[in-house]
């Protein structure tokens, strides 16, 4: 076989990650499906009749619009962050998948790339489920969502990416316990999903704009009910997130599969 | 100890062309030094036994060449690409056969070679048949569609050399390739590595079965301590350590003991195996020596004698 020129990030490297996981979601796909929709669904459900008896309105939407849209942030978070986490952990540590994918030409940029591009593509689909459960309760559908899955790729993307870093950092699995309870539980209530941010104190409304989850929340808002120059403030905020995780998902990679 | 220099069979020194280069590498994890002055070259198409026990830094060698772990000094080539500069490339003509079995349990034996033939790169149109070779090879034809936890050991073994193999490597590392398997097990590995060997592939296989490398390799490294402390064809290491004959007296602790005094007012090295002493270097040994060892039980010099005279006795 003639050696290619090989360049840094080879879409046939990715591809052949990608593909590893495609097989293996063929398999896996019901219980991964499962876990991905139903959770979301439930707090959609339980939020929607429990608050929405309560309340009528909310900033200016009727209750099942704003908890309908804001939850497919949350089914994205996830169904990103988690696999990130879990699978990519044992991948690394439990079934030496990586070091048999390093031994191949592939390096850990292509590696980290493909997982969190699969990851993401897969969260950002499933993303849009609860949006039409949503949509079932009333809903009203328009043009405009049809920009929700890629706004959910690009979220998933990221906090894939975040997964992928904390199973990098983390010793051992139990620790992912700590990262869930102050990291990512925070991150999914207080991003504007379940009631807005302007209620909060001030600090706290100012945390949140650091938080990409409630960039996804209002750009999926924005997407169904109308879109304006100022939301490409939250892809942006939504890119950078993606990018940073991206980088540091794979500096800290590299330091554990390279010895 | 310097490497000794290749020779061709008729004694005429040749300039090798070497699928592998290693020149004065250094690994060090903390305060261990795993490799520490390495110096090893192999000739293309030759295959060699790296030996060595535990810990004598056989693995870290084998992370070394596929980049998977990076040197702290020294120089290394594979199939003439400087690593870690050109590790991809080197990568891609590289099959590796690693000592833990990573096999993808939950999928088909078919699916893991269809995967690994995408990430070495077989173009598309020939994949097909890449996968069907290397089904051949492992001999698992009839098994392709089942899924790997449900394989024996030695299928599972079989599958993880010939997934390595998808691509046609022209270099294979085998890392411990039959270590925890049944003897018959290993001897059906053994003529797939045979096999391999004969179509010219370079091997490098480390093991710390002294019989695998007997067998298989055309030359062999002795590592201990992380770097090359003899190099040569077994018989040669054999001749030059250990000699033809050893003697074996069998006995209790005190006899032995008396015959390592016996041995060593000859000028003959000794090690101890299990419940006896082996006595090397005993081939013309003198008449009044023999005499004393009246129980001894001759036979041919080994290469587990080079290894253990070397390496020392002691499991560390």
């Amino acid at each position: 076989m003639s050696a290619p020129t090989l360049r840094r990030i080879e879409p046939s490297a990715v591809g052949a990650v990608v593909f590893r996981e495609v097989t293996l979601y063929r398999r896996f796909w019901r219980s991964t499906t499962f876990s991905s929709v139903v959770e979301p669904t439930i707090y959609l459900l339980a939020f929607g009749f429990g608050f929405g008896s309560l309340v009528a309105q909310v900033a200016g939407y009727d209750y099942i619009d704003f908890v309908g849209t804001g939850i497919v942030a949350t089914a994205v978070l996830f169904s990103s962050a988690f696999p990130g986490m879990f699978a990519t952990f044992v991948k690394r540590t439990f079934q030496k998948t990586y070091d048999a994918v390093l031994a191949s030409p592939v390096d850990t940029e292509e590696l980290v790339t493909a997982e969190a591009l699969w990851i993401g593509l897969r969260s950002g689909i499933y993303g849009v489920v609860p949006l039409l459960v949503a949509i079932g309760f009333g809903l009203d559908a328009t043009p405009g969502m049809l920009l929700v899955p890629f706004i959910g790729i690009l979220t998933g993307f990221g906090f894939a990416a975040f997964g992928i870093l904390v199973s990098a950092i983390v010793p051992t699995i139990d620790s992912f316990g700590y990262v869930i309870s102050a990291v990512l539980t925070p991150l999914f209530l207080v991003a504007g999903t379940f009631f807005p941010i302007d209620g909060l104190p001030d600090w706290a409304g100012t945390l949140a704009l650091l938080n990409p989850l409630y960039h996804c929340v209002e750009l999926v808002r924005a997407a169904a009910f109308g879109l304006s120059l100022s939301d490409l403030g939250h892809v942006a905020a939504l890119v950078v997130f993606a990018a940073a995780m991206w980088l540091l998902a794979v500096r800290r990679m590299r330091t554990r599969l390279v010895l | 100890m310097v490497t000794s220099p290749q020779l061709a069979p008729d004694d005429q020194p040749v300039v090798p062309r070497l699928a592998l280069s290693l020149r004065g590498v250094v690994k060090a994890f903390g305060g261990l030094r795993a490799v520490d002055g390495l110096d090893l070259e192999v000739r293309a198409g030759s295959c060699l036994g790296l030996l060595g026990p535990n810990g004598a830094g056989k693995s870290t060698t084998m992370k070394l060449l596929t980049a998977q772990a990076i040197a702290d000094e020294g120089e290394i080539e594979v199939l003439g690409l400087p690593i870690p500069g050109s590790s991809k490339q080197a990568r891609a003509q590289m099959g590796v056969v690693p000592q833990q079995d990573n096999l993808d349990i939950e999928l088909t034996v078919r699916q893991n070679l269809g995967v690994f033939a995408r990430l070495y790169r077989v173009p598309r149109d020939e994949r097909p048949a890449a996968v069907q070779r290397a089904l051949e090879l492992a001999q698992l034809t009839g098994r392709a569609d089942t899924k790997v936890d449900a394989l024996s050991g030695g299928m599972r073994r079989r599958l993880l050399i010939a997934r390595a193999l998808v691509h046609r490597p022209r270099l294979v590392l085998l890392d411990e390739p039959t270590v925890g398997l049944d003897p018959q097990v290993r001897q059906e590995l053994w003529a797939l590595i045979d096999a391999l060997r004969n179509e010219g592939v370079t091997i490098l296989m480390s093991t710390h079965y002294i019989e695998e490398a007997e067998r298989l390799a055309d030359d062999v490294a002795v590592m201990h301590s992380g770097r090359v402390i003899a190099r040569g064809t077994p018989a040669d290491l054999v001749a030059e350590h250990v000699g033809s004959r050893v003697l074996e007296v069998y006995g209790p602790p005190p006899r032995l003991r008396e015959v390592e005094q016996i041995a060593l007012a000859a000028g003959l090295p000794t090690r101890r195996t299990g419940p006896a002493v082996a006595v090397l270097r005993a081939q013309g040994v003198a008449d009044d020596v023999a005499d004393q060892l009246p129980e001894a039980i001759a036979r041919p010099a080994n290469l587990e004698d080079v290894f253990v005279l070397l390496t020392g006795e002691k499991v560390e």
